[in-house]
């Protein structure tokens, strides 16, 4: 079963524990900076919304890497970067309609969300259960069943 | 380690940035943030200097834990002279600069002398500049928080600032950081401004690492955070009401100041509480609370993010006002609410927006206006003075207008930013302000809740509810029930309260934490951070060890054991309502007990044998 990262940014309180999971995990330190995921705040709104990568099936900048440096993982449907593949081009970050790979000028190549190889970490830092990881056929069924609880006879 | 061990030293009179290393051996003795920033100070000021002249100092410092992933590992503290009190300031802050100045690979920066021209300092990574801010001077927060993003074109930059308020000597003056999130009391944004410093701008993309042992780090974290969800206060009540929960709770137990503290319980309360926050107003349909907001890493979430109903006399026609900020708080819903007799919940929330766009204290703020009101009321002050406005309690006109002439230091509104004290003493009647060695008095009134008079009147930085949270015992049984009306073992209580608050200042941490923490939680997660060996008991002494230093400050500053007092009105006059009614605060049971407990001669002052046991002699 193939799962994926469901975002409810209604729930998020903006403290960015996820961002911290994410760097931790991917570079061992806890630095918002190089997070895969990011929390924007609409300051005005008051309204915080995270983002990440989506795991597009036909993922652009997989199709755009001139060196199949991004591939896709079967076992958990993630496009990962291989970084000694990689070769800086950024051809894929401006493939990508959402943004979500990026260069880091330190190594010289690009990063994006792996799902934590299957595990993510941002879902388990989660404090309000904002991002869950969830069986992809059925990221709807939460939303479902709370609209569905409305018809219940009071 | 968690310490970068990196010190930014500012010299503003020179226009200089230094790099030089921490001093390990003091970090090891005070940890970070509040212990740590106050032993720097101490060893580098005249305690008698003049806290707005060029002696003073600046010392903006985060915790170990700050910029990790420990819940509420996000604060900062500014710690400096006092130009309100005379005393040591020290002010906590969240919000995300913390962890910017952190990720910028700094512990601490010093900032000493007077810049002969306005300036801001641009800091990123290890690139430290000190830049014109010509432009900036004479702008609101708000507006110098865009200006820096602009000139910049960084979204991701974290700023810190003054307002206009600090400009013009308001002595409440706070710095403001992230829009809505402050170093609010004792006036540490006076001080900034008065060297000329507009504001602090940060980007940081180093990270916090260094972990000591990074395995028991993410366990000794992952169970914290597991005990403050679980927890009733952390886990339910100040998620969804924030802290403003307490608002009826405090009513309640007749420890509710209003009306300048001459009575203990407000007929108004239930419409500023958190529980009228959430409901639909009428004219709108919206309610004044859009959400809840956590600051950098915190899993507790209590900050309110509100708006104002468009409709609403303070922001007709305004429309920079109409759409989220910072929402109330519980004290500063006291302060401008029951304390001033005004209970329209939307003209709070406005006047806690200027607080926030002009960098005032909303608890002084409050409070200094309640004063104003009892003289206006008394007759001291008239409509001569206020230029036609009705400065009397409950007047929610009154209290926007105030605000507003206080901001932008404006006519009656320069002698409103002296502050309580001052502003009594001008007008011949000191007996009216209610202030604790010239700082403003928190939401709680020590004829209901004993512990808490003692509290202020041995606070460290005057006035303060942060310094011993004994509330927490007393009405929430926290970590175990005291009765509120009770002296009786009050003394090792607020002292107890003081020391572990002080720890905890020290670290990185929220100090709302301990509604479920204890030390015994925070300890472990210090000590797989950081070097040396960091138990409960050894926090605990380190938090005796800095209230006697602070206090030693304080009494070289000239501010001795006879100022531990309250104002006469919580001293002779009885409660009048409530299950306090007939009741004063009965300080003198308690102080000269308080004093034993902390090893201090029977005029406050540490005994010889103190000093020495804590390692300060």
């Amino acid at each position: 079963m193939l799962r994926s990262l469901q975002i409810e940014p209604e729930k998020c309180t903006g403290c960015l524990q996820c961002e911290m999971a994410c760097s931790y995990q991917a570079e061992g330190v806890f630095n918002p900076a190089i997070s895969r995921i990011k929390v924007f705040t609409f300051h005005e709104e008051g309204r915080f919304v995270p983002y990440t990568c989506t795991q597009c099936s036909e993922a652009w900048c997989m199709h755009a890497c001139p060196v199949e440096a991004i591939v896709l993982n079967e076992e958990t449907g993630a496009k990962d970067v291989l970084a000694d593949k990689c070769v800086g081009c950024k051809v894929c970050t401006i493939a990508c309609p959402f943004g979500t790979v990026n260069y880091n000028q330190k190594t010289s190549v690009v990063y994006k969300c792996d799902l934590c190889g299957g595990d993510p970490e941002c879902a388990k830092a989660c404090p309000t259960d904002c991002i869950t990881y969830v069986d992809s056929d059925h990221t709807g069924f939460e939303r479902m069943k709370a609209h569905a609880a409305q018809n219940l006879p009071k | 380690m968690a310490w970068t061990r990196k010190v930014l030293r500012v010299n503003l009179t020179e226009g200089t940035c230094k790099e030089e290393p921490l001093n390990m051996q003091w970090a090891k003795q005070y940890l970070g943030q509040r212990g740590l920033g106050t032993k720097y100070l101490t060893e580098e000021i005249d305690p008698k200097c003049d806290a707005l002249g060029p002696d003073n100092k600046m010392i903006m410092i985060t915790g170990p834990l700050t910029g990790t992933a420990a819940s509420t590992g996000g604060r900062y503290s500014v710690v400096t002279k006092s130009p309100l009190t005379g005393t040591v300031a020290c002010s906590n802050s969240g919000g995300f600069i913390g962890n910017e100045i952190k990720c910028a690979g700094w512990d601490m920066l010093i900032f000493e002398g007077k810049s002969p021209k306005p300036v801001y300092l641009y800091l990123e990574n290890d690139k430290a500049q000190l830049l014109p801010a010509d432009e900036l001077w004479g702008k609101s927060v708000w507006e110098t928080d865009e200006l820096i993003h602009k000139k910049h074109q960084d979204p991701l930059i974290r700023v810190a600032c003054v307002g206009r308020s600090a400009e013009e000597g308001c002595l409440y003056a706070a710095i403001v950081n992230d829009l809505h999130r402050a170093a609010g009391r004792s006036g540490v944004g006076t001080v900034m401004a008065s060297k000329n410093l507009k504001a602090v701008a940060v980007r940081g993309t180093k990270g916090v690492g260094n972990i000591k042992d990074p395995t028991a780090f993410m366990k000794a974290t992952s169970d914290g955070k597991k005990v403050l969800a679980e927890n009733a206060v952390t886990g339910e009540g100040l998620p969804a009401l924030g802290t403003q929960v307490l608002m009826n709770v405090i009513n309640e137990v007749g420890a509710m100041p209003t009306r300048n503290m001459k009575e203990v319980q407000f007929e108004g309360a239930s419409k500023i509480s958190g529980e009228a926050m959430k409901e639909p107003r009428p004219t709108d349909g919206k309610p004044n609370l859009t959400t809840n907001a956590g600051c950098f890493a915190c899993t507790i979430a209590c900050g309110r993010i509100s708006t104002i109903d468009q409709g609403h006399f303070t922001i007709e026609n305004k429309p920079q006002y109409w759409g989220n900020s910072g929402g109330l708080e519980y004290e500063a819903a006291w302060a401008l609410g029951s304390d001033c007799g005004v209970s329209d919940l939307d003209a709070l929330t406005y006047v806690n927006f200027l607080c926030n766009e002009d960098g005032m204290d909303p608890i002084s703020f409050g409070a200094t206006v309640a004063a104003a009101m009892e003289l206006f009321e008394e007759g001291v002050i008239t409509t001569e003075h206020t230029g036609g406005v009705e400065l009397k309690f409950g007047s929610a006109e009154a209290l926007a207008w105030a605000a507003e002439v206080v901001a932008k230091g404006e006519g009656f509104g320069r002698e409103l930013g002296l502050g309580s004290k001052r502003l009594c003493e001008k007008y011949g009647r000191p007996e009216l302000s209610m202030t604790v060695k010239g700082q403003e008095f928190p939401a709680y009134d020590p004829r209901g809740i004993q512990g808490m008079g003692l509290t202020y009147a041995t606070s460290n930085r005057g006035a303060c509810h942060l310094r011993s949270y004994t509330v927490s015992s007393e009405i929430l049984g926290i970590p175990e029930k005291t009765d509120p009306l009770e002296t009786e073992g009050k003394p090792e209580l607020v002292k107890a309260f003081q020391d572990a608050t002080a720890a905890v200042d020290s670290a990185g941490l929220c100090v709302f934490t301990t509604f479920a923490w204890t030390l015994e939680d925070i300890a472990p997660q210090v000590n797989a951070a950081c070097e040396g060996e960091w138990t409960a008991d050894s926090m605990m002494e380190m938090g005796e060890r800095i209230w006697n230093m602070e206090r030693d400050f304080n009494i070289a500053a000239g501010i001795t054991g006879d100022m531990d007092t309250l104002p006469k009105r919580l001293l002779k006059d009885v409660a009048k309502t409530g299950p306090a009614q007939g009741k004063v605060c009965n300080l003198d049971d308690m102080l000269p007990k308080y004093y034993e407990a902390r090893g201090w001669t029977a005029d406050g002052v540490p005994t010889d044998e103190t000093r020495v046991r804590l390692g300060l002699a």
